[in-house]
């Protein structure tokens, strides 16, 4: 057996039955050694895709995605792909090959300094030295990945590491003496944030993407406290967001219903999320009469940029429990007139012109597809409209690049899923823009005839970027269109095989809709929408909560067109 | 309030482990004074002393951030408790006269320094102690002309005791964090 075979037996020890990549010359051995492994690897058609797989294989499966790339351009096309999951705390493990240890160091054929570059963008990264590390360095990545704080790590193996021999044990006991995480939180202060909690007259609660590994717990929290949830971005689905207590999200595209409840409470119990820029707003403006109870597995999370009055550190899935107990049925109904009021007030609404607009293709393929299908996004303002109304109740069903918002994400995420829970249909919300960085996966879509819809909200614009040059730059539209020289997105699907529409109606598209989602085989859906369209209601970057512009969500400005109003979403 | 902190950093010795943490420093801007780096009485395992100047909350975020590298073993900040810190320093004086030889061997004596190389025109001075102390030394042989000089930065260790006391602030964040709100 030499290194690389070890690294395969070492990976099936770890349970991994599934690894995405593309190959190339300093990680061939380990390429050979696939040939005699019952480990499935999926070719992709880029590293970065690979990576966003992987990371997606994760998101929808709480198992640790991996990834194989070649050494210098193959390793760093993988960069992105680590920080976005770096980004998201997604469980990575990305094994590249690098040139032989005798030529580190030389400006070598395809050497690149792959631990210097990937450092700042995994949890945790290796070089491995000699052949016998193989066992230990692979026992301690997945520990590393997918333990605490979930994150990327990688592996660097030189290629005369793979090629010599290996005679060593797989037995290892990982023994990381700087590596503890603390996962039952302090009684103490669990005791101190209950308190907190039952003295509250108006508290929320707030999930990130912590809760999406313990729904469980986030529900019964929810259940016996009567509390008002909010979801993140990266929270969506780990609280139903059909259930009452359901508020959707905060933020600078947040709900009405949930920005008015975080600026008017008295306590934010903030459960596995770090009071991103884009939820807080202007930190001053944030909350600014609540106490914060803070539980996050990551210390350093806790009291970064929102000072908590009580930190607890540990797993969501441990305290939850414990603090739901101690903390038992809250008297808030007085806060909850105020909230239903907000939300009766505020539902999700929009106006549909003569041409459609991405909010209603959203609602089309959310309400033909009753709930059951896996969606994915790409970046932009299709990425805000999908968060707010393709609403899911399931957990790790809304996967979407939420902390570095990477365009690109969304198609390769869908591969990562689809493997990850067969059988279930998966949607792609994505963009004219973001689907060509990274269309060349429709191959890889078609190669395994994956049940994947592609929804392309073509507003022939890179439209996120247009609205902020609308509102913010005087109208001077800089680079933003892309109309003139988009594909024939049907044609490009049909080059790769693939099933292809052009939709600019809206008698065909729920037609269409229906027709692809029966079918279970992929398509790719361009649907082509209004190109002014804006996401609101908006906080502007760096302005407070108060600063809303609820633009067309607001009631009283009904104008001439008629609104659009999802059926089940709102109070 | 900003003021220096002098962290102790235990870290494995690993490939690697000062860039990690030098990167961590730079890529969350946070600001170095000193930084000495050496092997400690165990096998594998090096101590890095840093000295930062911070606010409480800068401060404590670094102590954080620092503890979640994996080859991080314990952060100790030396504020919290009693401790003691030397540097060593080596700095050339310039002798321009026979007077100023004398006058300049005086002080030496005085701050303990000891004469690590004699020139017709010069003396290397060695000279170990607090932070104060190097800048007092240097302050007193400015009229006489410092050719060059090199300092090491702050090593620390806490005083006897110290460092059961401080055990908790570093397993459990929680605990202390909670202390000071309460
Ligand atoms: C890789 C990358 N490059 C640039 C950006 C900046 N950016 C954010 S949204 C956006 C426009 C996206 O356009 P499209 O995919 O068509 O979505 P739309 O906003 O039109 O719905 C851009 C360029 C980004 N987020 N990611
Ligand atoms: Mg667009």
């Amino acid at each position: 057996m030499n290194g690389a075979a070890a690294v395969l037996a070492a990976l099936e020890r770890q349970g991994v039955d599934t690894v995405f990549g593309l190959p190339g010359g300093a990680i061939m051995p380990v390429y050979d050694a696939l040939y005699d492994s019952d480990i499935r690897h999926i070719l992709m058609r880029h590293e970065l895709a690979a990576a966003h797989a992987a990371d997606a294989y994760y998101r929808a499966s709480g198992r640790p995605g991996v990834v194989f790339a070649t050494s210098g351009p193959g390793a760093t096309n993988l960069v992105t792909g680590l920080a976005t999951a770096q980004m998201d705390s997604s469980a990575l493990v990305a094994i590249t090959g690098n040139v032989a240890s005798s030529l580190i160091g030389t400006d070598a054929f395809q050497e690149a300094d792959v631990y210097g570059i990937t450092l700042p963008v995994t949890k945790h990264n290796y070089l491995v030295k000699s052949v016998e590390e193989i066992p230990r360095v692979i026992a301690e990545a997945f520990h590393i990945a997918s333990s605490g704080r979930p994150g990327p790590v990688l592996i660097d193996i030189p290629k005369d590491v793979q090629q010599a021999a290996f005679s060593g044990y797989f037995e290892v006991t990982v023994d990381l003496p700087g590596y503890r995480p603390t996962t039952r939180g302090n009684q103490r202060q669990i005791a101190r944030a209950a308190q907190l909690i039952r003295e509250a007259k108006r508290p929320v609660m707030m999930v990130g993407g912590g809760a999406q590994s313990c729904p469980e717990a986030v529900n019964e929290f929810a259940r016996i406290t009567g509390i008002p949830v909010i979801s993140t971005l990266m929270g969506i689905g780990a609280y139903p967001y059909g259930a009452p207590n359901s508020l959707g999200m905060p933020g600078m595209h947040g709900t009405v219903a949930a920005n008015r409840a975080v600026t008017g409470c008295d306590l934010i119990l903030g459960a596995g999320l770090r009071f991103d820029d884009r939820v807080t707003g202007k930190l001053s403006g944030f909350a600014p009469d609540a106490k914060i109870v803070h539980i996050d597995i990551d210390p350093a999370e806790i009291s970064k940029l929102i000072r908590a009055t009580v930190p607890v550190v540990g797993d969501l899935g441990n305290v939850l429990p414990e603090l739901g107990e101690q903390v038992g049925k809250l008297e808030i109904d007085e806060w909850w007139t105020t909230i239903r009021e907000w939300k009766a007030t505020y539902p999700e609404r929009y106006r549909a012109g003569e041409r459609m607009v991405s909010q209603e293709v959203i609602e089309l393929l959310r309400d033909e597809s009753g709930g059951g299908c896996i969606v994915t996004t790409d970046v932009g303002q299709h990425q805000m409209f999908a968060a707010r109304l393709f609403t899911t109740d399931r957990p790790r069903s809304f996967l979407t690049s939420g902390g570095l918002g990477t365009m690109g994400f969304g198609l390769p995420a869908a591969i990562g899923a689809a493997f990850a829970r067969p059988g279930e249909p998966v949607v792609v919300v994505t963009g004219d823009g973001s689907i060509q960085m990274n269309i060349q996966e429709l191959a890889t879509v078609f190669k395994h005839r994956l049940p994947i819809i592609v929804a392309i909200c073509n507003n022939g614009m890179l439209g996120m970027v247009r609205q902020w040059q609308e509102m913010f730059h005087a109208e001077r539209y800089s680079e933003v269109y892309l109309a003139d020289c988009n594909p024939d997105f049907a044609r490009l699907a049909e080059a790769y095989g693939i099933a292809g529409y052009n939709i600019s109606d809206r008698a065909s598209a729920r037609s269409i809709v229906r027709e692809v989602l029966a079918k279970g085989e992929p398509a790719v859906l361009n649907f082509e929408v209004e190109e002014a369209e804006k996401v609101f209601p908006m906080i502007p970057a760096g302005a407070g909560v108060g600063d809303m512009i609820i633009g067309d969500q607001d009631p009283d400005d009904v104008g001439d067109l008629p609104l659009g109003e999802p059926e089940g979403v709102g109070a | 309030m900003s003021r220096r902190h002098v962290l102790s950093v235990t870290v494995r010795d690993e490939p690697g482990v000062l860039v990690r943490i030098a990167g961590l420093f730079a890529r969350r801007g946070f600001n170095i004074e000193s930084l000495s780096v050496a092997q400690t009485e165990r096998p594998g395992i090096s101590r890095t002393t840093f000295v930062v100047i911070g606010e409480e909350e800068t401060v404590e975020q670094v102590e954080k951030q620092l503890q979640k590298l994996v080859d991080v073993i314990k952060v100790i900040d030396h504020s919290e408790a009693p401790f003691v810190d030397r540097e060593l320093m080596l700095i050339r004086v310039a002798v321009s006269s026979p007077e100023d030889r004398v006058e300049i061997r005086q002080i030496a004596q005085d701050f303990r320094a000891r004469i690590v190389d004699v020139h017709r025109d010069a003396l290397i001075f060695e000279v170990t102690g607090d932070a104060g102390k190097m800048d007092a030394f240097i302050d007193q042989m400015l009229p006489f002309g410092i050719v060059e000089l090199t300092r090491t930065g702050r090593v620390a260790l806490a005083r006897s005791g110290g460092q059961e006391r401080l055990q908790p602030r570093h397993t459990s964040f929680a605990q202390t964090e909670g202390l000071s709100n309460a």
